[in-house]
């Protein structure tokens, strides 16, 4: 097994899983009575975070996932190939 | 026309849809049965595992419970999707190079014993009925009020339905019936959300919607609705009652529970490759988040037009609705103060909370229940949560065609994931417990042909479950998010990520996060329900959000117990490291 290619890809998923963290039970629960105090439209932003927000980034965090492990995978194809 | 014809119409069509899939798409194989062949196209695969998710929970309850919760409703939006983050980063790619047809038969081969392969298929198979019996209810509802067929009637229908392309096309017929399920409830669920939105904000996107002004006003939506709350006597609409911990609590089991459900995980085994199960998990996401976004517009919208469109309003002149939900027993009214006007705020209207109805009428003619009215407050009004979705169409007075899809939009949610279900019981039966457990030597046919006879078994039960509702089924909803933390989400996790778990350790933790979690949750939900609030919780934590504890349990107690029995064998390291390289 490429060592390199799964402590990249640990690094990848515990980046991610914190923004994960941090839109949700951070903005959305945590520190949501803080962030309540402004407002973007008809929104509070800690309300909006907790019911919209979270969701939108959940849907981002996954598709950057899908993008940064295709080029990691590219990426040792490419050098597997070479070695051969 | 009216709704009642449209109604047989829609879904009368969207019946013979399924059931033309069903045909054109049917299973030859136990490869086929289980996994689709492994052809799903990712796009596919992520509507299909969209329609399996949303339920009839989703698409009928979740609107109306937030319309009811406010701000705490939020556990149930970001509980329900950021599972998928789970899914896509720590299981799914890896299940899927596993390249097996279940999720015991992971647990099985990972922990190299059968004993763990039968824990996981005890669990799975209580997780997947205690959901089933739920989808049976919803049918049952919409069947009743919609097309005023007896509820038994409907249900059997809806069995039908089921059994034909479940038992005939196995995961591969359910497979491209969900797709045409989820284009159906998606669409039934955005078109009234839109017409509302317009209606009230002049935003014709819901999301924005609710967070706009009120036509013809300067007043924000939500404003509005905290002052309307407020001065009913509830709580703002905008702020969280629960408590900090509990709602976190809440939100991780739910999260960790829906990455940890058996019937969405297998979906995740139906695509060609391994970067495919990344993109279709991103796919399927979207699509749910698509209805999920929705929600919260749909319940203040709903919650709105609720209140203006009752309050105060005489009995003998209430909308249709108002007397047609009546008649089904899921609205009552008890006029408290004998003016003939109908008073909603805060409180329950009737003592014991649910309407016992009699067959006499009071005194403006509305149906009179044996329950004495609750004299602490002044609402006269019970609703049950549950039909904010179904009745806001009309509550809104839309046209009637709109009627007519939300009810089409409801079967598709619930018959999708009941199929979705079913499938998954009937592959663990037929696969972990025959196939690789009692009788090894059956040939492929003979178990393709045992796994639709307990597809059919399980279908039967489905549908007792339904026609005889368990008074329960509320309650261990929470159980099975609960449990799928508690039990399968680490096992997943760890036997992906952590090498050196044993099958001791493994057992052990599944055991342990399945005792604890149980006693709790029963502990509060049925031996002493007197007891079940917040002073006497385990720091404050609800049963719903136990399942999060559970999990923490199950970790420790695997790391703990792993190390006092040998490491497992160099097959198995193998098996791991061939699982991290795609």
């Amino acid at each position: 097994m490429n060592k390199d290619y799964w402590r990249s890809n640990l690094k990848i998923v515990s980046i991610l899983l914190f923004i994960w963290f941090l839109v949700s039970f951070g903005f959305g629960i945590i520190w949501s009575d803080f962030l309540d105090q402004f407002q973007i439209g008809g929104f509070k932003l800690g309300f909006w975070f907790a019911k919209q927000g979270s969701i939108y980034f959940f849907v981002l965090l996954i598709f950057i996932y899908i993008y940064l492990m295709n080029k990691l995978d590219k990426k040792y194809e490419d050098k597997s190939g070479k070695d051969n | 026309m009216d709704a009642q014809l449209l109604t047989y119409i829609f879904v009368g069509s969207s019946f013979a849809l399924y059931i033309g899939i069903a045909i054109s798409s049917r299973a030859s194989s136990t490869n086929d049965f289980y996994i689709a062949g492994k052809g799903v196209h990712p796009i596919a695969n992520g509507m299909a595992t969209a329609a399996d998710w949303m339920s009839a929970a989703s698409f009928i309850s979740m609107a109306g419970l937030i319309a009811f919760l406010g701000k705490d409703g939020s556990v149930y939006l970001m509980g329900w999707t950021g599972g998928y983050v789970l899914l896509a980063l720590l299981l799914a790619p890896y299940l899927r190079k596993f390249g097996q047809y279940t999720v015991p038969d992971f647990i099985g081969t990972r922990y190299y014993s059968n004993l763990a392969r039968l824990v996981a298929v005890l669990c799975l198979i209580f997780i997947s009925f205690t959901y089933v019996a739920g989808q049976m209810r919803g049918v049952g509802i919409v069947f009743s009020r919609f097309l005023e067929v007896d509820i038994n009637l409907g249900v059997i229908i809806g069995m039908c339905i089921v059994f034909f392309y479940a038992v005939l096309g196995g995961m591969k017929g359910i497979t491209y019936t969900q797709v045409a399920q989820y284009c159906v409830l998606i669409f039934a669920y955005l078109v009234p959300a839109i017409f509302i939105s317009i209606l009230m904000t002049g935003n014709p996107i819901p999301q924005f919607g609710f967070g706009d002004t009120l036509v013809n006003t300067d007043t924000y939506l939500l404003d509005k609705l905290d002052k309307v709350t407020g001065e009913l006597g509830f709580n703002a609409y905008t702020e969280n009652t629960k408590t900090k911990i509990d709602i976190f609590c809440i939100t991780a089991a739910l999260m960790f529970g829906t990455a940890g459900l058996p019937h969405v995980i297998v979906r995740f085994f139906t695509v060609p490759k391994v970067s495919d199960a990344r993109k279709s998990a991103g796919y399927a996401l979207i699509f749910i988040a698509i209805l999920y976004s929705t929600a919260p517009a749909v319940s203040a919208f709903a919650r709105m037009n609720f209140i203006d469109s009752v309050q105060e309003v005489n009995y003998q002149e209430a909308p249709g609705w108002f007397k047609n939900w009546e008649n089904i027993g899921l609205i009552a009214w008890k006029d408290k103060n004998g003016d003939g006007l109908i008073q909603y705020s805060a409180g329950n209207a009737l003592n014991e909370v649910k309407p016992k109805f009699n067959n006499n009428k009071g005194s403006s003619g509305e149906r009179a229940t044996d329950n004495k009215p609750d004299m602490t407050n002044s609402n006269e009004v019970y609703i049950d949560r549950d039909i904010m979705v179904l009745a806001n169409p009309e509550i809104a007075k839309l046209p009637p065609w709109v009627i007519a899809l939300v009810a089409a939009g409801a079967l598709a949610a619930a018959l999708s994931t009941a199929a979705g279900l079913l499938l998954v019981i009937s592959a663990s039966v037929s696969h972990d417990l025959l196939k690789k457990t009692f009788m090894p030597s059956i040939t492929d046919k003979q178990e393709l042909f045992y796994a639709r006879c307990s597809a059919a078994v399980a279908i039967f039960i489905a549908g007792l479950f339904g026609i005889y509702p368990p008074g329960f089924v509320a309650q261990v909803v929470a159980f099975a998010f609960g449990l799928a933390a508690a039990t399968i989400f680490p096992a997943l996790f760890m036997g992906i990520f952590y090498k050196r778990l044993n099958k001791e350790g493994a057992i052990a933790g599944m055991l342990a996060g399945l005792v604890v979690t149980s006693i709790y949750i029963i502990n509060f939900k049925f031996i002493n329900t007197n007891l079940n609030s917040s002073e006497n919780w385990f720091f404050g934590i609800s049963p719903e959000g136990f399942g999060f504890i559970g999990m923490i349990i199950n970790f420790i107690v695997a790391f703990s117990v792993c190390y006092f029995f040998k490491k497992p064998p160099d097959s198995i390291n193998q098996m791991v490291d061939n699982l991290r390289n795609p």
